[in-house]
């Protein structure tokens, strides 16, 4: 790998990726003293820290779970600040709300870290835009040649048809999507003609936080307020994946299940869920999106983390470019989940005390 | 192809026997009879003699998807399921029309085996572009010849006669041997006049309760109610004399044809019109049992050599009668149903038919006397049977009890780990097992199942970060986590690193109370070998 002479603009290190001249880390996986992140959710915006430094549209998002005692500072996209003599500016990354691409700028040289992101559209989050790098710290969650994303379009039509058969039968439909991002984007195309929609406590959460950024999403009902004997059928309920199979689930009486996940690509997974359907639904990139983002972000140097990593590294060296994986742990289904389920006190998933991603 | 495409994703999208019957027989109900018969013929685990070498696949597919063959192995790695690869790295195609699954096979697939490779690789290109997603996986694993959607020749029998009103026994009979896949095969198999007495035709098991060894036998009453005997590890069977026939059928309702030639001659001595219902066996003409593992070599060979046959010697260990001289016994009581296989089976001299023996035994202190000693005679146990009971179908409570000896148990360190395959492909599910000898650990036992899904998933976790090594699929962790095997049995083995195989080796439990180094030795599993004779 080759850095230009001087001060290296990131370095890896067991707390996450350190700018040096900044004094910052980007997306750390420890609490740290500062930290410049990505997006709101745990694996990025890591709960503890004493200072946060973000992008204005995920300010709602940011607030709610992380500490109350932390300092925050927001900035539009585009908009720059300084910290040492390094200059940083945040880019639409098209993951969720306030995801952003985190641009860092010294001595001439430009590294660009990626977070989470998708090419493709969402009503609930501005478009990724390519930001041209010397050095590019992108995710390969799904960096298989087999990941290739449907429109959109189409598999809202899917969800909608699938929800209005339910509805005919009689039956309450649960979709399961992660509480911020994937359940908004899943609203955002419900057709709110076919019957009611209601959210899981978890999802109204997030949900909350979108509309008071502005976000327009169709009329919801939280299930915690419903009466007793509520009558579910013909509605739709869109909750957290952890909430299948558990007791939570007895009152909507006869139900039709699905699961909103790239990770549906794959029949094992589908299957695994114990779900009736799956709809491929993705906010990171496929394969083909991965390949044009690294191709129009142009960098020299490609540091490639979170998930199939040390493939999509090998593969990016035989198209001629410098690549390493800076992650030897593979990306699985319940990660992000786990990482999802907010800070301690949400009550989230218990986790089994595995180490955390190493970053180096 | 749509309606055979959908009739796979239901049957592959769920584990429910009804569901994946009721699947096939909507799709039998409205098939024409030449896509029913090769839905039949795929569904009862056949395949097509194989279209395109798998090697050839795989590179053109990597060719199509424009990424290289190590890029597809990766995939396939996380795939688990090659057909399921090459459908999803190809980018999909589109096709206006829907042509049936008959002429997808006659018109293209079975073609491409005698073609040219230049030929055959524009054929298998062109069928790319002609295959949307809903469609693709279906073709694919068509032509790569690996089903695997948890039905067998038996639910699609049971389907077929569902769809036809044909019944089961019947259709299952007309199924047999060498059966074409062509539409007259499919019309036979469901002609209604089934007015014909079915020689062949058995009759459906009586299968029994298994006693709580926690509890004992005392709940189920007075022993001197009850007939007791061994319980064999060998093959259930049922044996008919019909016309001058002789048909041999297992449990599991399959035809064995041609597999125990001494038991077809010995029940060619049985009088027409005769059911007996007893376990195959290896075992000495004196009637000494041989273990499992000797008849083990016998099962799934359909032609059996003479060098095999003087080795592997089986008797049939009569147990019950079911039909004499025509007449349908089962509704008598068992204790007159013994006394009628006893004076049947006396009336024979043939040494590979034998009547099982009665144990006595007047008290349950006596009889659980005896059964520790199962494990010497090769049994598992005591098979209780009320002396009132009549031949029940399938499992009735409190007629039939098997009283099995507790299984062997031992604590073992997980060292090695694969991805499973099919409904478990992509997580780390089939693991390696192994006891210390001296500072090593020497893997011994390799096991699939015991654990729960939660489990599963906390070793999956366990394996991504605990990897030491990794030869191909498989992880080499570290020894850490102990778990407690259970297996049926154990033998010599010179093909296994331990000198030792087990038998149904399987999860009991996880010990999380227990250290690596709290796990059994391997010198502690050899103590548990069968004295040699």
């Amino acid at each position: 790998m080759h850095i230009s002479t001087g001060e290296a603009i990131l370095e890896r290190t067991e707390r996450g990726l350190y700018c040096p001249p900044g004094g910052f880390y980007v997306d750390p996986n420890v609490p740290v003293h500062r930290a410049v992140v990505s997006h709101g959710h745990a694996d990025h915006a890591r709960w503890g820290c004493k200072s946060y430094l973000s992008v204005r549209d995920g300010e709602q998002i940011l607030r709610q779970r992380m500490n109350d005692d932390a300092e925050f500072e927001f900035v539009e996209y585009g908009e720059t600040v300084y910290m040492g003599g390094v200059k940083i500016s945040f880019h639409p990354a098209g993951h969720i709300l306030g995801s952003s691409q985190v641009r860092l700028e010294y001595g001439g040289r430009v590294a660009v870290v990626t977070g989470d992101y998708k090419l493709g559209p969402d009503p609930t989050c501005r478009a990724w835009e390519p930001v041209r790098c010397h050095l590019m710290v992108t995710e390969s969650t799904f960096g298989l040649p087999i990941y290739r994303w449907r429109p959109q379009a189409d598999i809202y039509t899917d969800i909608n048809d699938w929800w209005r058969s339910a509805a005919a039968e009689g039956k309450c439909c649960l979709l399961y999507g992660y509480a911020v991002g994937k359940s908004q984007r899943l609203l955002a195309g419900l057709d709110p003609t076919i019957g009611p929609i209601y959210t899981h406590g978890a999802v109204e959460k997030g949900t909350e936080a979108y509309r008071r950024t502005g976000v327009d999403l169709p009329p919801t009902k939280y299930v915690g307020e419903m009466p007793k004997k509520h009558d579910w059928k013909g509605g739709i309920v869109v909750a957290v994946p952890s909430a299948h199979g558990t007791p939570w689930m007895r009152r909507f009486g006869t139900v039709s299940t699905a699961m909103a996940s790239g990770w549906m690509m794959v029949r094992g997974s589908r299957r695994r869920r114990a779900v009736d359907r799956g709809f491929v639904l993705s906010d990171h990139v496929d394969w083909p999106e991965l390949m044009t983002a690294v191709e129009q972000s142009d960098p020299e140097t490609v540091w490639v983390t979170h998930g199939y990593s040390a493939v999509v590294a090998k593969y990016l060296r035989e198209l001629g470019r410098d690549a390493i994986s800076i992650s030897n742990r593979q990306r699985t289904e319940n990660d992000e989940e786990e990482a999802d389920a907010g800070p301690p006190e949400d009550g989230g998933s218990e986790d089994d005390g595995g180490p955390r991603d190493g970053g180096a | 192809m749509k309606r055979f495409a959908h009739l796979f994703k239901r049957l592959d999208e769920t584990t429910k026997t009804s569901e994946k019957i009721a699947a096939m027989r909507d799709y039998f109900a409205s098939a024409d009879h030449a896509d029913a018969a090769w839905a039949t013929y795929f569904l009862s685990g056949n395949r097509l003699p194989q279209p395109v070498p798998t090697k050839l696949l795989r590179a053109w597919a990597a060719e199509r998807a424009n990424v290289p063959l190590w890029l597809l192995e990766e995939s396939y790695h996380a795939v688990g399921d090659l057909a399921e690869t090459l459908a999803l790295i190809v980018p999909p195609g589109e096709s206006e029309g829907d042509d049936s699954l008959t002429v997808w096979i006659e018109r293209r697939l079975k073609k491409l085996r005698a073609m040219d490779e230049d030929v055959q690789r524009d054929a298998v290109n062109q069928i790319w572009d002609d295959t949307p997603p809903e469609i693709r996986l279906a073709v694919m694993k068509l032509m790569t010849g690996s089903f695997r959607v948890g039905v067998s020749k038996r639910l699609v029998t049971r389907a077929i006669a569902e769809a036809s009103g044909v019944p089961v026994d019947v259709v299952a009979h007309r199924l047999m041997g060498d059966w074409k896949p062509i539409p007259a095969s499919y019309a036979a198999a469901i002609d209604p006049d089934a007015t014909a007495v079915l020689d062949s035709r058995p009759y459906p098991f009586c299968l029994a309760h298994p006693i709580d060894n926690d509890v004992g036998p005392e709940p189920i009453g007075d022993p001197r109610d009850y007939l007791a005997e061994w319980k064999w590890d060998g093959i259930r069977g049922q044996v008919i004399r019909r016309n001058g026939r002789t048909f041999i059928w297992s449990r599991g309702e399959e035809l064995m044809e041609d597999r125990w030639p001494e038991i077809e001659s010995a029940a060619a001595f049985l009088p027409d019109g005769t059911v007996i219902d007893g376990e195959i066996l290896a075992s000495t003409g004196d009637g000494e049992v041989l273990p499992f593992a000797q008849l083990q070599r016998r099962i799934n060979r359909k032609t059996v050599g003479k060098k095999l046959l003087s080795e592997v010697p089986v008797v049939f260990h009569a147990f019950d009668v079911l039909e004499l001289d025509g007449v349908d016994l089962r509704g008598e009581p068992m204790h007159r149903r013994r006394t009628a296989l006893e004076s049947l089976i006396d009336g024979i001299e043939h040494g590979h038919l034998r009547c099982t023996e009665v144990i006595a035994g007047e008290t349950w202190e006596r009889l659980a006397e005896v059964r520790g000693g199962s494990r010497e005679r090769n049994a598992e146990g005591l098979m209780l049977k009320r002396r009132d009971s009549t031949y029940d179908v399938g499992r009735v409570r409190g007629s039939w009890w098997k009283w099995k000896v507790d299984p062997f148990t031992i604590d073992a360190v997980l060292i090695y780990a694969q991805k499973g395959h099919g409904k478990r492909a992509s997580l780390f599910t089939d693991y390696t097992f192994a006891l210390w000898d001296g500072d090593d650990l020497v893997p011994f036992a390799k096991a699939y199942s015991g654990l729960d899904d939660a489990e599963i998933r906390k070793v999956d976790r366990f394996v991504r970060t605990h990897t030491t090594e990794a030869f191909g699929p498989v992880r080499s962790v570290e020894p850490k986590l102990v778990m407690e095997l259970a297996f049926e049995g154990l033998q010599r083995s010179t093909r296994h690193k331990s000198g030792v195989a087990t038998r149904f080796p399987r999860i009991l439990r996880w010990r999380h109370d227990k250290q690596p180094k709290d796990a059994n030795r391997l010198d502690e599993l050899k103590a548990m070998l069968p004295q040699s004779p």
